[in-house]
């Protein structure tokens, strides 16, 4: 058992604090190698995380780094380092606490490296790229413990991977480490204790008590949600009179475009002048720091946010959490409701807002489940392969090694485990090699073998690498500030493709604010204030969450009700509609309907396979439908259906659905299709064989790069074989291309004698297709009817030109 | 100042004509944009027939300009070797093909247009040291091709001077009415590269030649090649008020040459 120090035990007891039962287990288990602790937000987690350390360093600490602290945001550092700085400084500790993100100086950096605080607070990516210098095992030798925040968020992307993959190298560097993983509520707890532990070694999962159940509803609202649409507008006179009635409000949303908008409304709404703040990945850090301090201050009466106000920043006074637009995913709406009230064993409050008719069915299906304790989670794959290759060059970077040391290193990592040898040996091969069946780069390898190491070649080929650390894979972003002689104040960042559309005097929103596009300098934005004008909404590459099986499933099961009274009237006329002039879908039948609207013929399956599943089909049935030439021109998915459009009406979609035909089709459009090309692109540009594009290295001009759709067109035409086309493959399969959700609804409705579909021909858009046409991400089908209208538009343009 | 004129017709100075020889489109029944019954295989090839300083040229979906009555095929920045380049300065190794690739595809015109003379308008190379280390396969393919056909190396910006193949090198060649040369200059009517020019219709993005009364631009022939757009101020700056972008691809589409940014919302689903 570690003991604290007594001035820290003196300070929590003046402040009248005990320690709760978990954190003083975390306290007894300090020496474990590896231990998880699942805690609901609220309940002290971050501190239990951190009393070993504390306890360990005592009053009077020797130099060097001694607890590395990693989260998912940035944002969760900087609020890490005020909460623990309290307890530190009020008990006179000489600890040294300091964070290292993308936000700061290079400065501060390079004297981090010189000089390590006791304690760093970090970020994956900025943990990757320490690793990657040449000095980082003297940074980290007397590295004792690190604690993963929020290991539950990270083990859902690749940076989870990426961040296990640099434990593992930790661990070499400082043998000692032990891990600490803080998590909330997951499905398997001793999965993600696997994950996070060193493999092979034990890892105890604690259990804080997760406390009362929460107090969550729907907001009732005079008008009712709209047809289609998203961002809540309509509840604005509700949501208002709910912040007014609250100390604090958190006002979820679940993208950065959402939250802009809805903010804009909000703020003209605010008639009392209440003070409220937006907070979301896209605003500049001093917009965002500003807010945050000011909501640590208790002055904000409501945030509008995204998910970077997700995750367990502890703000005190937040007493009321409302979502707007629907959870997509039990876990995470768990989690956000958590954000209310932080008194441990306090109900947490918390208000769902659907944005239109189809979201308050799911809202009602995510609050039962919330009700039910039932979790959704998928299983995790292995790691991903795309991150193991950037993990083999960053090694490069700071050290020659041997194939043999990285890759026993790399097993001990959880997500990689089952890694064989062979697909190890693959991954350095690309990465030395290109990895190609011609051998072209012999003279010209990325990584050489000498005396038995494997190190750059050209060394100055490290910045490079460097800049391209890390697996989330942006769109490319201009920053935005406003214009004045002193340099002007940083608001944010858009993203290319929309700053493009922009002429000078067009007026768009950030920040809240309505400003007004004057130029583009030296890649800025430059704009200046303009109140009260119609903005423009900036588009921003947001997450975008899928719904889970156990809520699709919920969801259906509501249809199948007889009527529905816990459903506001609206929304029980809405599908009664629905069920009189269509039907809705059953779980055990297929509902596919046809019908004309804007000049297209419309298809909408109804599969209920959740959004990559149906994705799938959407490519399947359109590369069936252009065989039989019914002219498909491109599909969106949902979670709960695909709208496929095109030139033909569908009369007869039995045949489009055979099996048979569908499973023979797959292997064929897997390599040609967008998602594909999509897939390979992230993988390409994490593996290291495509360059990120960086800001400060832009040309004006001619773009120096192009696109990776020809890489992958040529590496499938002379190298079948090829390990990226491997990594796309398996992770489409997996990830994007879910067939295995294909088969599973074929296989569900194949059941039924007359085969399960129901085909129903309308004369218009039914109700339930109805949102299908606001959805973002269509997918363009390039075949006759795509060709057909680019000479169509490419006429009509000659002919207004006069020149047809 | 653009006007249409009959197939065939050698009219003089600034006169093009439009003509979409496979293609189902109303261009066909234009007057004065009639089928031209004698061009042979040429015509499954959905190229597009237009004229510049009176010479009749064909642009096609490749990429390529064909001078039919020089028998003539012209390309432009092949950018042979990038991909050994970019692996040579310590960066990504791309697939090795993009050599590989290109030279497939300007067989296959030369095949098909049973071109006698070629110019390369400059950019051949990606840089002089790519000149020298083109693969052994790749270099003989390069001299078969050249084997029998008047062949022109026009200088580029990346390759000054690739002296390991035969066929002459020149900075510029006038030939009839028009001058190559690598990038565009004020002394027209000239056929130029350069700038790899690429333009947006429907929602698309391609390479594409531009054309004007005084000029052509081709687009990059290399398989790995990025693009300028055709908005971008250079380009809306050299070419006239009326200029043309014609689209490559699976045919050559001529469509008026884009000078704004394309705006989200009129991609039409």
């Amino acid at each position: 058992m570690a003991i604290l120090p007594a001035s820290l035990s003196d300070w929590f007891a003046a402040k009248g604090w005990a320690l709760h039962p978990h954190q003083a287990e975390m306290l007894a288990r300090a020496s474990d190698p590896a231990t998880l602790l699942i805690a609901p937000t609220g309940g002290g987690k971050t501190l239990a995380g951190f009393l070993p350390t504390l306890a360990e360093l005592g009053a009077a600490p020797g130099p060097g780094l001694h607890t590395l602290y990693i989260s998912p945001l940035k944002a969760l550092t900087a609020d890490i380092r005020r909460n623990l700085r309290s307890p530190v400084e009020g008990a006179g500790l000489a600890i040294r606490i300091e964070d290292r993100t993308g936000d700061t100086t290079q400065t501060q950096r390079r004297r981090q490296r010189a000089d390590p605080p006791h304690i760093l607070l970090t970020t994956p990516e900025s943990l990757a790229l320490l690793l990657s210098y040449e000095d980082a095992p003297r940074i980290f030798a007397g590295l004792q413990r690190v604690i993963v925040d929020e290991i539950h968020a990270l083990a859902e992307s690749k940076r989870g991977d990426q961040l296990m993959l640099g434990l593992a190298r930790l661990q070499a560097l400082a043998p000692g480490l032990r891990r600490v993983g803080l998590s909330a509520t997951v499905e398997d707890p001793p999965a993600l204790a696997r994950y996070l532990a060193r493999n092979p070694d034990p890892c105890t999962v604690l259990h804080a008590d997760p406390g009362p159940d929460p107090d969550i509803s729907m907001l009732l609202t005079d008008d009712a949600p709209p047809w289609a649409g998203g961002g809540g507008r309509y509840a604005i006179p509700a949501i208002l009179d709910q912040v007014k009635a609250h100390r604090t409000t958190l006002i979820f949303h679940n993208t950065r475009a959402q939250a802009e908008i809805f903010f804009h409304d909000l703020w003209l709404a605010n008639e009392d002048g209440l003070p409220i703040g937006i907070h979301h990945g896209s605003l500049a850090r001093e917009q965002r720091e500003r807010v945050e301090a000011a909501m640590t201050a208790g002055a904000l009466r409501a945030i509008v946010c995204t998910g970077s106000l997700d995750l367990g920043i502890d703000w005190g006074d937040v007493d009321l959490v409302i979502q707007v637009g629907a959870p997509k995913n039990v876990k995470r709406l768990v989690q956000r409701i958590g954000r209310a009230n932080h008194r441990y064993n306090a109900p947490s409050k918390a208000l769902l807002v659907p944005a239109n008719r189809f979201e308050v069915v799911e809202c009602h299906a995510a609050l039962e489940a919330v009700l039910a304790h039932d979790l959704d989670g998928e299983p995790r794959g292995p790691g991903p392969r795309d991150v193991l290759c950037q993990h083999i060059l960053v090694a490069a970077c700071a050290a020659p090694f041997a194939a043999d040391a990285l890759y026993a290193e790399v097993v001990t990592a959880g997500p990689y485990a089952g890694l064989s040898r062979a697909a190890f040996d693959e991954c350095l091969d690309f990465v030395a090699t290109g990895g190609y069946a011609l051998r072209a780069y012999d003279r010209w390898q990325r990584l050489m073998l000498r005396g038995g190491l494997w190190g750059l070649r050209d060394p100055r080929a490290a910045a490079v690498i460097r800049q391209n650390i890390g697996t989330i894979i942006d769109t490319e972003t201009l920053k935005v500030r406003l214009k004045n002689r002193a340099g002007g104040m940083p608001l944010g960042e858009v993203e290319e493709g929309f700053a493009a559309t922009l002429t000078p005097g067009d007026t768009f929103l950030i920040g809240g604010q309505v400003v007004r596009y004057e130029g583009l300098r030296e890649m800025t934005v430059e704009v200046t204030r303009q109140p009260g004008r119609e903005p423009k909404v900036a588009t921003f590459n947001g997450t975008k969450f899928a719904t889970s099986t156990l809520l699709t499933q919920r969801i259906l099961r509501i249809f199948q009700q007889a009527d529905w009274p816990d459903l506001p009237g609206h929304t029980a006329a809405w599908l009664a509609l629905q069920r009189r002039v269509s039907r809705l879908p059953q779980p055990d039948r297929l509902l596919v309907e046809s019908f004309p609207h804007d000049g297209r013929e419309h298809l909408c399956v109804y599969g209920f396979a959740g959004r990559n599943a149906q994705q799938t089909l959407g490519l399947l049935l359109t590369k069936r439908m252009e065989e039989e030439g019914l002219h498909p021109l491109g599909f969106v998915a949902t979670d709960y259906a695909t709208l496929i459009w095109g030139l033909d009406a569908v009369r007869d979609v039995a045949p489009l659905f055979d099996p048979a035909r569908l499973r023979d089709g797959l292997e064929g459009w897997l390599s040609g299709n967008a998602v594909m090309k999509r897939t390979f692109r992230n993988a390409a540009i994490i593996a290291g064989l495509i360059e990120r594009s960086h800001q400060g290295r832009r040309k004006s001009g001619r773009q120096a790069t192009f696109s990776s759709d020809i890489l992958y067109d040529t590496l499938l035409k002379y190298d079948p074989g090829h390990l990226m086309l491997t990594i796309t493959r398996d992770e489409a399969m997996r990830g994007l291309v879910d067939f295995g959700r294909v088969e599973e609804m074929l296989a569900r409705i194949g059941t039924a004698p007359d085969g399960g579909i129901d085909m129903a021909r309308l004369d218009r858009v039914t109700p339930l297709a109805a949102p299908l046409f606001l959805e973002m991400g269509r997918v363009p089908v390039e075949g006759a009817a795509r060709e057909r209208l680019l000479a169509e538009a490419a006429d009509r343009l000659m002919q207004a030109a006069g020149l047809g | 100042m653009l006007r249409p004129v009959a197939d065939g017709e050698a009219s003089g100075g600034d006169i093009w004509a439009s003509k979409n020889l496979a293609s189902d489109s109303s261009l066909q029944a234009q007057p004065g944009l009639a089928r031209n019954a004698a061009v042979g295989q040429i015509q499954s090839m959905n190229t597009l027939e237009f004229h510049l300083g009176g010479v009749a040229l064909r642009a096609l979906p490749s990429g390529a300009l064909h001078w039919p009555g020089q028998r003539l095929l012209c390309v432009s920045d092949l950018h042979f070797g990038k991909a050994e380049r970019l692996a040579r300065r310590g960066g990504a190794l791309l697939p090795p093909y993009d050599t590989e690739t290109t030279l497939a595809r300007l067989d296959s015109d030369l095949e098909a247009t049973g071109a006698r003379q070629v110019i390369c308008l400059g950019d051949s190379f990606d840089d002089l040291a790519a000149a020298g280390a083109l693969p052994e396969a790749a270099r003989l393919w390069l001299l078969r091709l050249m084997a029998g056909r008047d062949w022109t190396w026009i200088l580029g910006n990346h390759d000054p001077a690739p002296q390991d193949f035969g066929g002459s090198h020149r900075a510029a060649l006038r030939l009839g009415a028009l001058t190559f040369r690598h990038i565009a200059t004020a002394d027209t009517p000239e056929v130029s590269g350069h700038y790899h020019p690429k333009a947006s219709v429907a929602g698309r993005s391609r390479p594409c030649f531009l054309l004007d009364a005084q000029r052509l631009i081709l687009p990059a022939y290399g398989a790995y090649t990025g693009g300028l757009a055709s908005h971008d101020p250079v380009l809306t700056g050299l070419m006239g008020a009326d200029a043309l972008a014609i689209l490559t691809g699976t045919r050559a589409l001529a469509l008026p040459m884009p000078r704004m940014a394309p705006k989200p919302g009129v991609l039409r689903r």
